[in-house]
């Protein structure tokens, strides 16, 4: 198949899911698996074929082999999560309104894949607002006075800091007119070819707006605020979504500008920000993943703190950097969504998101906890799975250059702590004890499916480098500007 | 660019414009009442159609009449009417927990400019840049910008907050006509109907606050912390 095929299948896939769950109200669950199913392979067969930055469809969109990346990180999570949302609305309490659940969550989906794609600075800009949109009413789908609290927030805020980035777009193609003339289109190509050529003053301006707008979305500390609410009150597929998916889609335009400086040759400083921003993130999840009370919450500092180390890991730079970063981008989406499968099922059976009233999770979710608590310890990045491995390859980026070399040293530190704090709540959840066992349904099948598949594909990870990982990361690396 | 050979009477007009459309937010600032704001909106709306109607004359661009019909339409009018019904249906007219006073609003609003003026004028003197109209553009961007957080930072009820972020985006537009009126159509319009979404989301969730929460004002939701 062509790679504009392969786009127009995945673009398609999960507006068929929305059409049907609105149209046809019934079945739904099912078409929207089926969708993820399509879209999963399909992403891949984008992935291996994007050899080269290629523009379709009359400039609209883009696709290059970073930007393939997030669009199979997003399709990995769509499809774990789409399994597990059989399972676990199931047990809703309106069953008439699970069809408008599934046409907003294809409709996600389908903004998450559509946001990377962009080719237009604009238009990526437009993507993000979207998806924040359409996800604020499957935060608050469940209509609780915490969940609406969380989806106003999460809107407010968002919307308010993404605004942000768009006068940092205004500005570097205002920069862009005195290279370019008055009209011309600002997308990612013409902006790493401008760079160079336009004001300083402009592209840093720009560059900071950006960053700080769309670290809003990215959820990197201190403008994350908004995160532990949105991804703790959400449906737990969603908040999986929310965590898996879209903070990569937000991280990747981060990651564009910052190629831009690197290629306009304006050194290292940008990276420092970047850096900075990771350290507080880490810091931030850190604190408040030691003493959380809320499962799903601490689940959200989690994300926090794995973004931290994302941001670190483009921040160090380097082929070390990057490679740490993208890999560290595709299993924290298979960790995370596996964590939030398993946080699903035990708020379901116990009914409560209350740490301290889980107890004795092995005999209240035979089998499955086990699976669950393999993820926590990987979430924590030790080994034998993905995580250890990337989370390893940031540190050492950061070791190898010697002016970060503190901050290595930190970041260590600061992942020894969240080691610790995290494993520690799940050390009193598992201990037996006398409590009962809770009356809340345990999860199914498919339930089991996704936690399955995902503990083996981190495993793997763990155990075994793709070889094509190193040719793509490569060209990434090179395509980014950080070797020459 | 256009902004920098202006003939002495449009580049007056458009500097008037921009100083209006400012002031209409220091009018958002120092009321309480929520029909203020919205009439003060509309009002810096409509400046920013005739602005853009003005700039696509001036520079020639035909799609900028276009734009400001757009603009006139749903920001002047669509929006603020759409607003006005969420307001008849919630029964709020006025802000009634401020944390700060609006006085006061208003003293650190001119701090803001201030600090928008200086940010401006750095920006002027890298790219030697002295026309008084694109400088002017700048500060106002900036300054309509930080007032618009302002808003969203020291006012509670939930119609507020929506005004707030629709401030920022205009002082975005606004600054946007003078400085590049060449960015493309498309984007722009499209960046219309995004807001037209927004708001309309907006305008659910208040409802549904409304529903679940009981009240529209923010510090109702303080549930979730730590």
């Amino acid at each position: 198949m062509s790679a504009s095929t392969l786009i127009i299948v995945l673009l398609a896939a999960p507006l068929v899911s929305v059409l049907w769950s609105l149209l046809v109200r019934r079945a739904m669950q099912w078409v929207n698996l089926l969708a993820a199913l399509v879209c999963f392979p399909v992403s891949i067969l984008l992935l291996i074929g994007a050899t080269a930055p290629r523009i379709y469809f009359e400039q609209m969109l883009y696709v290059d082999r970073i930007g393939a990346w997030v669009l199979m990180c997003v399709a990995v999570v769509y499809l774990l999560a789409s399994f597990f949302a059989v399972d676990y609305m199931r047990h809703g309490e309106d069953a008439r309104r699970l069809p408008n659940f599934y046409a907003l969550f294809a409709l996600f989906a389908w903004t998450m894949f559509a946001a990377p794609m962009a080719n237009m600075i604009g238009v990526y800009w437009i993507g993000i607002e979207m998806t924040t949109l359409v996800s604020t009413f499957l935060v608050g789908y469940e209509r609780r006075a915490e969940s609406m609290e969380a989806a106003w927030k999460y809107i407010i805020i968002v919307s308010g800091g993404i605004s942000i980035a768009l006068l940092g777009t205004v500005l570097l193609y205002w920069g862009g007119t005195f290279v370019l003339g008055p009209t011309y289109t600002l997308d990612w190509s013409t902006l790493d070819a401008i760079a160079p050529k336009m004001p300083a003053v402009l592209l840093q301006l720009g560059f900071l707006l950006a960053l700080v707008g769309y670290g809003v979305k990215a959820g990197l500390a201190p403008m994350h605020t908004w995160l532990p609410d949105a991804h703790s009150e959400g449906p737990a597929p969603v908040s999986a979504m929310l965590s898996g998916a879209l903070l990569n889609c937000a991280m990747l335009g981060i990651v564009r500008f910052l190629a831009a400086t690197d290629i306009a040759g304006h050194g290292v400083w940008p990276h420092r920000i970047l850096i900075a921003l990771g350290v507080a993130s880490l810091v931030v999840g850190a604190l408040f993943i030691m003493r959380q009370r809320g499962l799903k919450r601490m689940l959200a500092y989690s994300s926090v703190e794995h973004m931290g180390v994302i941001a670190l890991g483009f921040g160090f730079g380097g082929l070390l950097g990057v490679f740490g970063a993208l890999y560290h981008m595709l299993n924290h989406s298979i960790n995370k969504t596996l964590m939030f499968i398993g946080a699903g099922s035990a708020v379901h059976r116990y009914g409560t998101h209350d740490m301290q009233q889980m107890r004795n999770l092995p005999v209240a979710m035979p089998g499955l906890a086990w699976l669950w608590l393999a993820g926590a310890v990987a979430i924590t990045g030790a080994p034998p799975f993905g995580l250890f491995r990337s989370e390893l390859s940031v540190l050492m980026a950061g070791w190898m250059h010697g002016g970060t070399r503190w901050v290595a040293v930190l970041f260590l530190l600061l992942l020894i702590v969240i080691f610790i704090g995290f494993l520690n709540h799940f050390r009193q959840m598992y201990v037996p004890s006398e409590a009962p066992a809770p009356e809340g349904p345990l999860p199914g099948v498919m339930t089991w499916i996704p936690m399955l598949l995902a503990v083996a594909a981190l495993l793997l990870l763990g155990l075994w480098w793709p070889p094509l990982f190193t040719l793509w990361f490569g060209q990434i690396a090179h395509q980014l500007g950080a070797v020459s | 660019m256009v902004a920098l050979h202006l003939s002495p009477l449009l580049a007056s007009i458009f500097s008037l414009i921009a100083i209006g459309a400012l002031l209409l937010s220091f009018v958002m600032l120092g009321s309480r009442w929520l029909k203020d704001y919205m009439l003060a909106f509309a009002v810096q709306s409509w400046l920013i159609a005739i602005l853009s109607a003005l700039m696509g004359w001036a520079g020639g661009y035909t799609e900028l009449y276009f734009v400001a019909v757009l603009t006139a339409l749903f920001r002047g009018l669509v929006l603020p009417m759409m607003l006005l019904w969420v307001l008849k249906r919630l029964h709020v007219n006025r802000e009634l927990h401020e944390i700060v006073q609006p006085s006061t609003a208003l003293v650190i609003g001119a701090v803001l400019v201030i600090f928008g003026v200086v940010v401006a004028y750095r920006i002027g003197h890298a790219l030697d840049i002295e026309t008084r109209v694109v400088l002017l553009a700048l500060t106002v961007m900036l300054s309509i910008k930080l007032i618009g957080f302002l808003m969203l930072a020291i006012r509670r009820e939930a119609v507020s907050s929506i005004l707030g972020i629709l401030m920022l985006e205009n002082g975005i537009f606004l600054g946007s006509q003078i400085l590049v009126p060449g960015m493309p159509l498309m984007i722009e319009l499209v960046l219309l109907f995004d807001l037209l979404v927004a708001v309309t989301c907006f305008a659910v969730l208040v409802r549904y606050l409304m529903a679940s929460v009981g009240a529209t004002g923010s510090q109702a939701l303080q549930k979730l912390v730590g």
